[in-house]
């Protein structure tokens, strides 16, 4: 199982699209590693640098609601985990997007708006950490001397995802 | 209690509940195209289970760059063609015979009533309108499509719109979807089916239905489902005569996927389409629709025909309908892109590629290029497209560009004036 933690990026819009964490120009890339740059390029929010040192030290995104709606793209996914970024915590995915992060073994954990608000509380912190512990389903922001833990609610099918790292070897197991 | 299509489908094609709400069913198709399924073919020869499930159940196209435009999309193409030759997959669309996914395999007659498709492209909702479940899905969930034959779902719950009155004049299946939309929200119906009933949709053509259910991933839907009827008979009739002894027979035998009347929705909505007007969108979700008379006057650089939404030959009879004996205006560049081959031949026997190019249009190749800023057709910084399509996503035709989705008809009426215009002026 991949361990989930870090860093985080806070980005603070409803609805940010595949087509923004990664730009269709950019799937003619056939490894994922190439994909790497690109992370979040046509993302336009006001202070939020694509290239910036707090999407490069991130681990861990923290944003709204409707993460990752539109395409169907895996890349979207890919693009975030070669840069190091292997959960997402929003108050609700589009659903092909948060399948995508379970098929690859990677955690879209949902949260209540009141909580996601708590999150963002932190975002002015420059050393806002997130530690997630998936078997106990529950996650903690640490930041500027202050700490919150909050449970967080998973599928049971998710949660066997990414014990087993993904659905593929799941799948080739069982079926 | 009865049952909705989208649950008549889970039930009939279950395989396994390995925990509550996960459901694992049964494919009758899995279409594969030449962006999203390289990286799953790389895997599997990777991890050495270079198989198939069955290759006549896999359909694959190149249809997203076509002809490749450079290198890597040469690549990407050569990938998806030598891994079909490799299987026997027959049913392998390549240049000069291949067209936009979701209005060639439908009109190849590869999709039924009741079946379950998937492919790794997010409008694979469209083929619901054959009262089918078909829902896009990653890679990952394809290539287990592509090995083994299944996909898991959360089971979706269904929303059933109804849809009634008469359509106005100049407006199209595609300002009720766009309509519908914008009341739903962009996360209206995630991990909900779209059902969309009523006498509006028994009326329409498969053509008009596939526009309906193509978006319905706009609203964050998992499929849009229409039920199968005469109409979806007589749209498969050349290719299942040999099945059925008759067309009423196909019907009943059909008919047996459309939802129960006593059927539990998670909501339903009704309605009234009478007075409906042209719609456009003015933002960058597809939720954000005003009509074309608050929208009229609007600069545009481009103006795009075609996509899975709106590049069928109803579309385009309607479209030269209007542009017949015009011009487009000298500061537009007008793109059409018939979306299979036989779109672009019936419309050449029909006279309208003639009209189109009288007019100042450029006539592509049938593919998915412009839709999604790839080739054909890519915006510069700051420019505008007037586009038939279904995504205006910031930057979705090129860096920097906004897209602004119509309808056919009011896409034409646009390409005259160089500005958002309203098409019920120029009706026929």
């Amino acid at each position: 199982m991949k361990t989930f933690g870090g860093p985080v990026l806070f980005l603070d819009r409803d609805d940010i699209n595949t087509d923004e964490i990664i730009p269709a120009r950019y799937l003619t890339e056939i490894t994922k590693e190439d994909l790497k740059p690109y992370i979040l390029e046509d993302l336009k929010l006001p202070g939020f640098d694509p290239k910036g040192d707090k999407t490069k030290a991130a681990r861990v995104i923290v944003t709204r609601a409707n993460f990752g709606c539109g395409s169907s793209r895996e890349h979207a996914p890919w693009v975030l985990e070669v840069n190091g970024i292997t959960a997402v915590i929003a108050e609700s995915f589009a659903r092909i997007f948060r399948q995508n992060m379970f098929n690859c073994g990677m955690a879209a954990i949902e949260l209540p708006k009141q909580a996601i608000d708590a999150l963002f509380a932190y975002r002015d912190r420059p050393d806002a950490t997130i530690t997630i512990d998936v078997p106990r389903q529950t996650l903690v922001i640490r930041g500027g001397g202050r700490e919150e833990s909050f449970t967080f609610d998973i599928a049971p099918f998710d949660k066997a995802l990414l014990t087993a790292g993904g659905w593929v070897d799941y799948a080739d197991r069982k079926y | 209690m009865g049952k909705t299509t989208a649950e008549k489908i889970f039930a009939d094609h279950l395989v396994d509940e390995p925990f509550p709400g996960a459901k694992v069913l049964r494919l009758d198709v899995v279409m594969c195209h030449e962006i999203t399924t390289p990286i799953a073919i790389a895997d599997l020869v990777a991890r050495g289970k270079d198989r198939v499930f069955d290759p006549t159940r896999i359909k694959a196209v190149i249809d997203h760059v076509t002809p490749s435009k450079d290198s890597k999309t040469a690549t990407q193409a050569k990938i998806l063609r030598d891994w079909a030759r490799r299987h026997g997959i027959r049913d392998f669309f390549d240049v000069g015979r291949n067209g936009v996914c979701h209005a060639l395999f439908p009109e190849k007659g590869f999709i039924r009533p009741g079946y379950t498709v998937i492919m790794g492209d997010s409008h694979t909702c469209t083929h619901g309108a054959f009262g089918a479940f078909a829902a896009g899905v990653g890679t990952t969930d394809l290539e287990v499509g592509i090995l083994k034959g299944v996909c898991a779902f959360r089971e979706p719950k269904t929303i059933r719109i109804n849809l009634t009155g008469t359509l106005p004049r100049g407006v199209y299946a595609k300002d009720v979807i766009m309509y519908v939309i914008g009341q739903l929200g962009v996360n209206g119906a995630t991990d909900r089916v779209i059902e969309f009933r009523g006498p509006v949709v028994d009326a329409m053509t498969m053509e008009s239905r596939m526009t309906l259910t193509n978006m319905a991933i706009e609203a964050g839907g998992t499929s849009g489902i229409c039920m199968p009827d005469q109409v979806t008979v007589d749209y498969l009739w050349p290719f299942i005569q040999g099945e059925f002894a008759s067309r009423e027979a196909a019907l009943a035998e059909y008919s047996r996927w459309r939802s129960d009347d006593d059927a539990v929705y998670d909501k339903v909505y009704d309605f009234d389409v009478s007075g409906l007007e042209p719609l456009v969108t003015y933002g960058y979700k597809p939720d954000q629709v005003k009509t074309v008379t608050e929208m009229a006057g609007t600069h545009i650089d481009q103006v795009y025909l075609g996509s899975c939404t709106n590049g069928r030959l109803e579309d385009l009879r309607v479209a030269a309908s209007i542009l017949k004996g015009r011009k487009i205006a000298p500061t537009v560049r007008g793109i059409l892109s018939p979306a299979t081959p036989k779109v672009f031949q019936d419309a050449l026997r029909e006279g309208i590629i003639d009209i189109f190019m009288e007019a100042g249009f450029c006539v592509t190749n049938p593919t998915c290029g412009a839709c999604l800023g790839m080739s054909t057709g890519v915006l510069a910084e700051g420019e505008s497209c007037a586009a038939t399509t279904n995504r205006n996503f910031q930057g979705r035709m090129g860096k920097g560009g906004m897209v602004h989705l119509l309808s056919p008809a009011t896409s034409i009426a646009t390409a005259i004036e160089g500005c958002i215009a309203d098409p019920r002026k120029y009706l026929p």
